[in-house]
């Protein structure tokens, strides 16, 4: 039956990864919102592998943080363990990882939800939109329920006409057997969306009681307390580990010979998988010549025996998963308890999006995450608080946030989705943030705490402690530029013990510190700081002075950058009146829309020149309207 | 990129004596002032707006004066593109114009591009409303012919080298990225500070010498390198004085890559030539007995042009044949000289060995045939049946600049390994260097890095 069944500012679909960080953040802004989502038990699921974080998108995870987030403190209150990654790296690469007990990742934030003022939480399945004149209204779910909206964002995720393959088995259905969306998908062609067609994978699970771990490496976590979440003050001391065996000969005899029965390779699977996310049959096929590949065994969380094979995705038949199962150190004797599978479904071409995730066909309508062709968590709720804020400042007559490529790795996701589109799952790599020396995980608070106040999502004690901090940070800056440390006795053997040259005159503590082999703790033996320098400041003051030659080159980048965003192309600009466009240009800039000169500049297909033609069009359209006041 | 101070040859290529540099942006005085050496102390950034000042270019880098000029200083806002414009005039010819701009290259501007100029004045609101049309017209073809010079380039020798070079700073990034994306992948060999500085000197070396080469004239050359050939007597001494004097000479006394070869340029009808070995024709008039064969071989093979003169007044001789023989493979007019003597050349014989090379027959005493031979020239050039085997003028310099500031990005990540800084930050001054050189091959989606990383290592859940 068809009802009238409530009115909200926005309305979230789905409560996944994206749609959590959606719902959260619009509710957080004071918009009236209501999440309504397929199942309320699989809220926040983690159908992949049980972890958070890593290179990138463990940046990501703190960049939701500083924007007022929730994944992070999420996954602060229920790791199982915890890593720094790429600690012998430069701290632009630096990257942090949680194992998460992912039931209890699930039951958090479902609380966090459901305590949520402002926020309505519905188990429901919406088939359809209300969309008027090009203008979405509200959802109606299967029931017939009605519900209108000033802000629609839809966040469903792998959902949308899912399939699932093993073997020569094929089957409609969302990830781990849930029910597929397959209305929706078809309303939203209906609605004028081109969709693509994606493929993603994930390993079989087995029970720990029966992995011989005597067979394997521990795989331990962080003896340092480590946290997402800038305002974590709590720490998780009791870590469990990883175990790390490898795949052998056998195993890779047994995919050879069971390759024809792999939907990779009968062609029964037609989605686009993501490279850098290969099924075993994939890399065996891809690089024959290695002898043997990695296999993490990542308990899936404290309560249950249900592990996760790490480096086994694949979707060849159950009883060939088995057999290759027990070709592998440790999993001898093993019980699976859940086969592997791969999973196609639909995602919507996402150069249809304005840099906003707002649609360009339907208005205050707006996707994130994996609809929009990405894979990965993070990446999904990366997208979600973007979404979320802009629905919620839309429905609130704001004007909306969009980062930049040198703000943020969400930036960088966000544009390369919008600008330049995605053949494949897309993952974010830090090979793609181009200013990623900018963009580290040590300064997401430095970099965000500012947009995520103004909007409302960071709390005011919060963000005096950010100032306080960022104060703290010049004042040190500032003291070390200044400061002289002579060639004492104890100076000439605190450097010889680090490992460097004497000095031979006095040197500016700065300059001393810039040295590769001297650190801040060096620094603080030598000129000691009157007042207690918190370790965030003092990570804050070694890696500015450090790699400040560096830091200047990424910043006048930026700076070059800046200047071509601020030149701004009108939205109902008229390409086709521009004359000397090269057609394929003319073509990428019709469908791409982009708002900024430097936008349009990154779309492939736009050469140079038509840059410049985009350019005087510009200016003319400028001065034309000079002179006509 | 819209603000930065650009700069070009803005007399037209191979016409006039005199030549000058423009510069406009922000920088322009800057820039010139870096290689100005005035009377005194005299700094341009110290002279008044629309003054010319006497003085010479001096390479900062070594201190050697390039060459004595005239320069003309004009500040924002009223000058052609509204910012400030600095003209460097120079005497010498194309040859030390082409240093002077690539001073100014390495010193900071960029080349601009076609039309660029015209594209600022119009930018700054100099040129009126009505003119807009026409510069973008302006702007679309000179791109597309810049971009068909670019692309006729492609397939030459340095390209290839480039994108060798190009693929071992490629490979070594996506070891550097796959390291950091996936740090604990054990099948990835971990990129090391020794592993990485010894592929920089690699790419470091590469680079310089490419640019020696340019420095010898080998990449950096101008017009057509021809050879004018034949036996002694035949007169080619004369065909020499009728070029150079129906059409000014650019260049004189210009050393070239041997102090035995001496090199003039001429333009006739608008296609420059590098008129090769023209002491060697003056003073001995046989550049094989001069230089010996080997070395006459090997100018031979430099040449884009040769100029095959035979005597109308003699019977082919062997060493005529042999002349034919030595330049079979390449462009080549054939001139049949002293019409004004009887004829006791085998015309036929003539014709049937030059095959489809162009036949001019010619009175240098009288001062005929030489429009034929000119008119032969230019459309051999113009119809593309000759190319300069090596890079344009124009693109050289650009090239040149560019390779100049690939050195120095690959060399500040040299001086970062040295220093201990962690790699995944040198890599910030090697993907420069990748950049910079893909700018030369027009080349730079960075989309490529990515490829790479999939196709060299097995990674992934």
């Amino acid at each position: 039956m068809e009802y009238h069944a409530g009115s909200y500012d926005v309305i979230v679909v789905g409560a996944g990864h994206a749609g959590c960080e959606a719902g959260l953040a619009a509710a957080r802004m004071g918009a009236k919102t209501l999440m309504i989502t397929l199942n309320l038990d699989m809220v926040a699921f983690m159908p992949c592998n049980p972890s958070i974080g890593g290179p990138a998108k463990g940046i990501v995870v703190r960049e939701i943080d500083a924007l007022g987030g929730e994944m992070g403190k999420n996954i602060d209150k229920t790791y199982i363990q915890m890593r720094m990654l790429n600690t012998g790296k430069g701290p632009a690469v630096r990257a942090l990882r949680a194992q998460a007990d992912k039931f209890l990742y699930q039951h958090e934030m479902k609380k966090t939800l459901e305590n949520q003022k402002n926020l309505t939480l519905l188990q429901g399945k919406v088939e359809r939109l209300i969309v008027e004149d090009g203008v979405c209204k509200g959802v109606i779910t299967h029931t017939g329920a009605h519900y209108y909206a000033k802000t629609v964002v839809i966040t469903t995720g792998t959902f949308l006409r899912g399939e699932i393959i093993i073997g020569d088995i094929k089957y409609s259905s969302g990830p781990n057997n849930q029910q597929p969306s397959i209305k929706l998908s078809e309303h939203l062609e209906e609605l004028g969306f081109e969709l693509v067609r994606f493929k993603t994978g994930t390993p079989p699970r087995v029970n720990s009681r029966s992995i011989d771990y005597s067979k394997t490496e521990i795989q331990p976590g962080d003896d340092v307390p480590r946290a997402f979440s800038y305002e974590t003050t709590e720490f998780i001391t009791d870590q469990l580990p990883c175990w790390l065996t490898y795949t052998t000969e056998e195993t890779h005899r047994i995919i050879d010979e069971n390759l024809h029965l792999s939907p990779m390779y009968s062609g029964m699977i037609k989605g686009t998988g993501p490279r850098y996310c290969p099924s075993i049959e994939d890399k065996i096929v891809r690089f024959h010549d290695k002898p043997r590949h990695q296999i993490f065994l990542e308990p899936e969380g404290r309560n249950t025996e249900e592990v996760y094979v790490q480096g086994l995705s694949t979707s060849l038949p159950e009883h060939i998963q088995r057999k290759i199962l027990a070709t592998i150190p440790g999993l001898e004797n093993v019980e699976m308890m859940r086969a592997g599978y791969a999973i196609e479904y639909d995602a919507i071409v996402p150069t249809q999006l304005w840099p906003t995730l707002e649609t360009k066909i339907v208005k205050n309508l707006y996707t994130a995450g994996q609809i929009n062709g990405t894979s990965g968590y993070e990446e999904a709720a990366g997208q979600g608080i973007i979404a979320g804020i802009n629905a919620a400042r839309k429905a609130l007559g704001k004007e909306e946030l969009i980062l930049s490529r040198s703000d943020a790795y969400i930036g960088v996701l966000i544009d390369d989705l919008v600008t330049k589109g995605t053949n494949e799952p897309y993952r974010l790599l830090t090979s793609r943030a181009e200013y990623r020396l900018l963009l580290r995980h040590d300064n997401a608070d430095l970099r965000l705490t500012e947009i995520g106040y103004k909007i409302g999502l960071i709390s005011e004690e919060r963000y005096q402690k950010f100032l306080a901090k960022k104060e703290a940070i010049e004042k040190e800056k500032k003291r070390l530029a200044s400061h002289i440390i002579k060639p004492t006795a104890q100076v000439q053997e605190v450097i010889r013990n680090a490992g460097g040259s004497e000095l031979k005159d006095g040197i500016r503590a700065a300059d001393l510190l810039k040295r590769p082999e001297m650190t801040y703790e060096h620094i603080k033996m030598l000129a000691p700081a009157d007042v207690e320098i918190p370790p965030e400041v003092a990570e804050q003051v070694e890696i500015q002075i450090k790699y400040e030659g560096y830091i200047e080159k990424s910043l006048q980048q930026v700076e070059r950058l800046k200047k071509m965003e601020n030149k701004k192309i009108p939205e109902d600009i008229d390409y086709d009146a521009i004359n000397g466009l090269a057609t394929e240009a003319r073509q990428k800039l019709k469908q791409v829309r982009p708002l900024s000169v430097a936008q349009a500049s990154r779309i492939s297909g736009v050469n140079p020149a038509d840059i410049s033609i985009l350019l005087v069009y510009l200016e003319q359209g400028r001065i034309a309207r000079v002179s006509n006041e | 990129m819209e603000f930065d101070t650009i700069a070009a040859i803005s007399t037209p290529l191979g016409e006039g004596a005199i030549a000058i540099v423009r510069l406009s942006g922000n920088e322009a005085i800057q820039i010139a002032d870096k290689i100005f050496k005035g009377v005194g102390d005299k700094r341009l950034k110290d002279v008044p707006s629309h003054t010319i000042h006497y003085g010479h270019i001096v390479d900062p880098s070594s201190g050697q004066t390039v060459e004595e000029v005239m320069v003309t200083v004009m500040r924002a806002p009223k000058t052609f593109t509204r910012e400030d414009v600095v003209e460097i005039n120079c005497h010498g010819g194309l040859f030390s114009v082409n240093r002077v701009l690539q001073l100014v290259l390495t010193n900071g501007a960029r080349l601009a591009e076609p039309g660029e100029f015209t594209k600022r004045a119009f930018l700054n609101g100099r040129i009126d409303l009505s003119q807009a049309e026409a510069v973008m017209d302006l702007i679309r073809a000179k791109t597309d012919r810049a971009m068909n010079v670019a692309l006729s380039q492609m397939e030459g020798r340095l390209s290839k080298l480039i994108r060798g070079l190009r693929q071992t700073i490629l490979e070594t990034l996506a070891h550097v990225e796959v390291n950091i994306d996936y740090p604990e992948y054990d099948d990835v060999e971990e990129m090391t500070h020794k592993m990485l500085i010894e592929k920089a000197l690699y790419v470091r070396d590469e680079i310089n010498k490419l640019l020696q080469t340019s420095q010898q004239g080998k990449i950096l050359r101008e017009g057509l390198a021809t050879v004018i050939i034949g036996r002694p007597n035949v007169g080619k001494s004369s065909l020499l004085n009728s070029l150079v004097h129906e059409n000014k000479a650019i260049v004189t006394d210009i050393p070239g890559t041997t102090r035995d070869v001496i090199e003039e340029y001429v333009n006739v009808r608008g296609v420059p030539l590098r008129l090769i070995d023209t002491a060697g024709i003056r003073e001995t008039e046989d550049i094989v007995e001069r230089i010996g064969v080997e070395r006459s071989r090997e100018v031979l093979k430099k040449a884009d042009l040769i100029l095959l003169v035979l005597n109308y007044n003699e019977e082919l001789t062997p060493e005529d044949e042999q002349l034919f023989e030595a330049v079979k493979d390449m462009d080549v007019i054939v001139i049949v000289n002293k019409t004004d003597l009887p004829q006791k050349i085998d015309m036929g014989r003539v014709r049937e060995l030059a095959g489809n090379w162009p036949i001019v027959t010619t009175s240098l005493l009288q001062e005929k045939g030489i429009d034929e031979l000119e008119e032969a020239i230019s459309s051999l050039f113009f119809t593309g049946a000759i190319e300069a085997k090596d890079l344009t003028y124009v693109s050289n310099s650009r090239h040149i600049a560019l390779l100049h500031q690939a050195k120095q990005a690959v060399e500040e990540a040299i001086s970062g390994i040295e220093a201990g800084v962690p790699i995944d930050i040198v890599q910030i001054d090697l993907t420069r260097t990748w950049e910079l050189l893909g700018e030369i091959i027009g080349d730079t989606v960075h989309e490529s890095l990515i490829d790479q990383l999939f196709s060299q290592f097995c990674l992934g859940k």
